[in-house]
């Protein structure tokens, strides 16, 4: 049973499956987990962002096709909800009728840069999905009649999604964060700190749009696993590997290239149709910002390329740190401010350098582990096996000499 | 020589590369059942050939012929799909892919399910059987699990010529197959190499270097120089023929009549 669910392709690692089913309850049940606004849309990106990072793992870490261009289908697919919200009103028609019409133009757009990497290749073809992503960019900017330009959109999302849809009275949540925090700085009231730690959760329209959005990415993610274990995804391994080889034993390369292109796109476009639906608000820079194409980049990185496990540990490992080093650093920027001595360099972890240090960390992970937390979890576990094997191999021989 | 009608044909192929004609006017038929060793000193165009029949190479004029269908235009893998099976002289393999996922993606591309999006690939079990198969027959069904980029190199010359054999093609093309392989592993190549020939129905060219190899396996020699066929015909003639030997071997007579 998960066999099939996985597509036969296991963690491998019982660190990593121990992770991923943490982040799989934590988004399950997130909205009664963690209180709070922030919680409750940095759990709503996190799930968007592992469907755009997956996907564009199929292509850079299953293929090595290198595309700037990932955000435009994913601009594609956000503008493309907005703008049928706006033009026809607030109904589910209008949200259909976004999905189609950008799904259909990312078909048609990616099926241009697929027979576009034919052409050129590499390096050249990264420079031209950047020029492309760009002219959208500023297309976007520039056609402010329609899509608000700088300002960006509001998102007129059907009443059953948003918070003024009551579906039932307030549930109970339970603040696991605030439980523990409480209970380790005030261990003597674990009774009043567990009263304080529950809270009430609206049951609304808003709730409802999470979890269609938390089960659409885990149904897409699932896809994605059984797509790169299927004959297709042996193949895209194999161009990854050694293109002109797989030419050679007759793969014919520029069609699984700009069918992963195709494919890639148009779970972007779904993620960005979730993206507008659930921020409700979207701009050129939340959705379309070369800073954006390079965040989806490095949550591929640092989650580990070519592993699709890797963009979720990635993608929630990433956004965490964006949501939450900020408010991290502002503390120990206070705290050194009323230091001696080390309120000289307080202002280096003020809130707004956190980009700083997660460059440092960036750095030093790629550094330490450049296959990723992923990759290296996995080649910890392996190396482990080996070694037990190799334990058991010694311990048999020492038996049959003793013996 | 084994008679028939010709499989494979070359027909005044010729390649300018910006003013160096690496490949000129070389006309050439290759029947079932024959095993053609190409010889020649380096540089004289001989893998460039290979890739011009093969297809990575266009040609500048001239045609490829298989079965008298001029395929001179077509892609390397529509090529590949038509029966013309090639390994490379420098290996050529997926080097982060195990041994066997190697010899499955040559298996596979026999059955065009590469566009299959949704079965899983580890449960097509005839794919697997019959890469192992192959391994077994280079010997190396041992290292089945063995990531390729650690092999041994006389391990992935082996599969290098395992991953030909998969492809099942009607022309094998081998560019020196036992190039860098041990004394010990040469004969187990040189003896499927003789099995392909006697099957008959096959085609098999090769490039080499050894000269007791190729005295041994061809029926017939070609020697290109400075990319010009300059002989044609039975192993010993060529061999012998004075010409080949000082100007294109670089082999004095004498030594050459002492080996």
């Amino acid at each position: 049973m998960m066999h099939s669910i996985l597509s036969g392709d296991f963690p491998r690692s019982r660190v990593l499956t121990g992770l991923l089913i943490a982040i799989f309850i934590g988004l399950a049940l997130g909205p009664f987990l963690f209180g709070g606004t922030v919680a409750f849309r940095t759990m709503g990106l996190i799930c968007v962002f592992i469907i755009v990072v997956a996907s564009y793992d199929l292509m850079l870490g299953y293929t090595h096709v290198v595309s700037f261009a990932h955000l435009m289908f994913f601009g594609f697919g956000a503008y493309g909800v907005a703008m049928a919200l706006d033009a026809m009103g607030s109904n589910f028609t209008a949200i259909f009728v976004g999905l189609g019409a950008s799904l259909a133009l990312s078909v048609v757009v990616a099926l241009l840069l697929g027979l576009l990497s034919l052409r050129v290749k590499a390096i050249f073809f990264a420079l031209v999905t950047l020029a492309i992503a760009f002219a959208f960019m500023v297309l976007v900017n520039q056609l402010y009649f329609i899509t608000g330009g700088e300002d960006g959109m509001r998102v007129a999302v059907p009443r059953e999604l948003g918070p003024a849809f009551r579906m039932d009275d307030t549930w109970t949540g339970f603040s696991l964060v605030g439980w523990l925090w409480g209970v380790i700085t005030n261990p003597l009231a674990v009774a009043e700190v567990t009263r304080e730690a529950f809270f009430d959760v609206r049951m609304n329209g808003r709730l409802l749009m999470y979890y269609v959005t938390f089960v659409l990415a885990t149904g897409l993610f699932l896809f994605m696993l059984r797509l790169v274990n299927s004959p297709f995804g042996k193949v895209l391994l194999a161009i990854r590997e050694n293109e002109f080889r797989a030419e050679a034993l007759g793969y014919r390369t520029v069609y699984y290239r700009t069918a992963v292109v195709v494919i890639a796109s148009m779970l972007a476009t779904v993620g960005g149709v979730l993206f507008a639906l659930v921020t409700r608000y979207i701009t050129p820079e939340s959705t379309l910002d070369f800073e954006l194409a390079v965040f989806v980049l490095l949550m591929c990185v640092i989650g580990g390329m070519g592993t699709l496990y890797g963009s979720v540990v990635g993608a929630t490992v990433f956004l965490i740190a964006q949501n939450y080093l900020q408010d991290l650093l502002g503390g120990v920027s206070d705290w050194m401010e009323a230091m001696p001595l080390l309120h000289y360099v307080a202002g280096l972890f003020g809130a707004d350098r956190w980009l700083l240090w997660f460059g440092v960390l960036f750095v030093l992970s790629v550094y330490f582990f450049p296959t990723g937390i992923v990759g290296q979890l996995r080649t910890w576990a392996a190396e482990r096996e080996r070694r037990r094997q190799g334990k058991a191999v010694a311990e048999g021989e020492t038996a049959e000499q003793t013996g | 020589m084994a008679t028939g009608k010709p499989v494979l044909e070359s027909r005044n192929l010729t390649i300018n590369f910006g003013g160096h004609i690496a490949v000129n006017e070389v006309s050439c038929a290759f029947a079932p059942g024959t095993l053609t060793s190409i010889v020649g000193p380096n540089g004289a165009g001989k893998t460039t050939w290979f890739n011009l029949i093969s297809g990575q190479l266009k040609p500048t004029s001239g045609e490829v012929l298989l079965h008298g269908e001029d395929i001179s235009r077509l892609s390397a893998p529509a090529r590949a799909d038509k029966g013309l099976g090639r390994a490379f002289q420098l290996t050529n393999l997926f080097p982060n892919l195990t041994v066997l996922e190697n010899c499955r993606l040559a298996v596979g591309s026999r059955d065009s399910m590469g566009y299959n999006f949704w079965s899983l690939d580890a449960k097509r079990q005839a794919v697997t059987d019959r890469a192992m198969e192959y391994l077994r027959q280079v010997r190396l069904e041992h290292r089945a699990d063995y990531v390729v980029s650690g092999l041994p190199h006389g391990d992935q010359r082996k599969l290098e010529v395992g991953l030909l054999l998969a492809l099942e093609p009607e022309v094998f093309m081998f560019d020196e197959p036992t190039a860098g392989m041990s004394v010990d592993e040469v004969p187990v190549i040189l003896d499927l190499i003789a099995d392909i020939k006697k099957r008959q129905d096959k085609v098999v060219l090769l490039v080499e270097h050894k000269m007791d190899v190729v005295r041994s396996l061809s029926d017939r020699i070609v020697v290109l120089h400075n990319g010009e066929l300059v002989a044609d015909g039975d192993p010993a003639e060529v061999i012998s023929s004075p010409v080949v030997q000082e100007a294109y071997l670089g082999i004095p007579q004498d030594e050459a009549e002492s080996a």
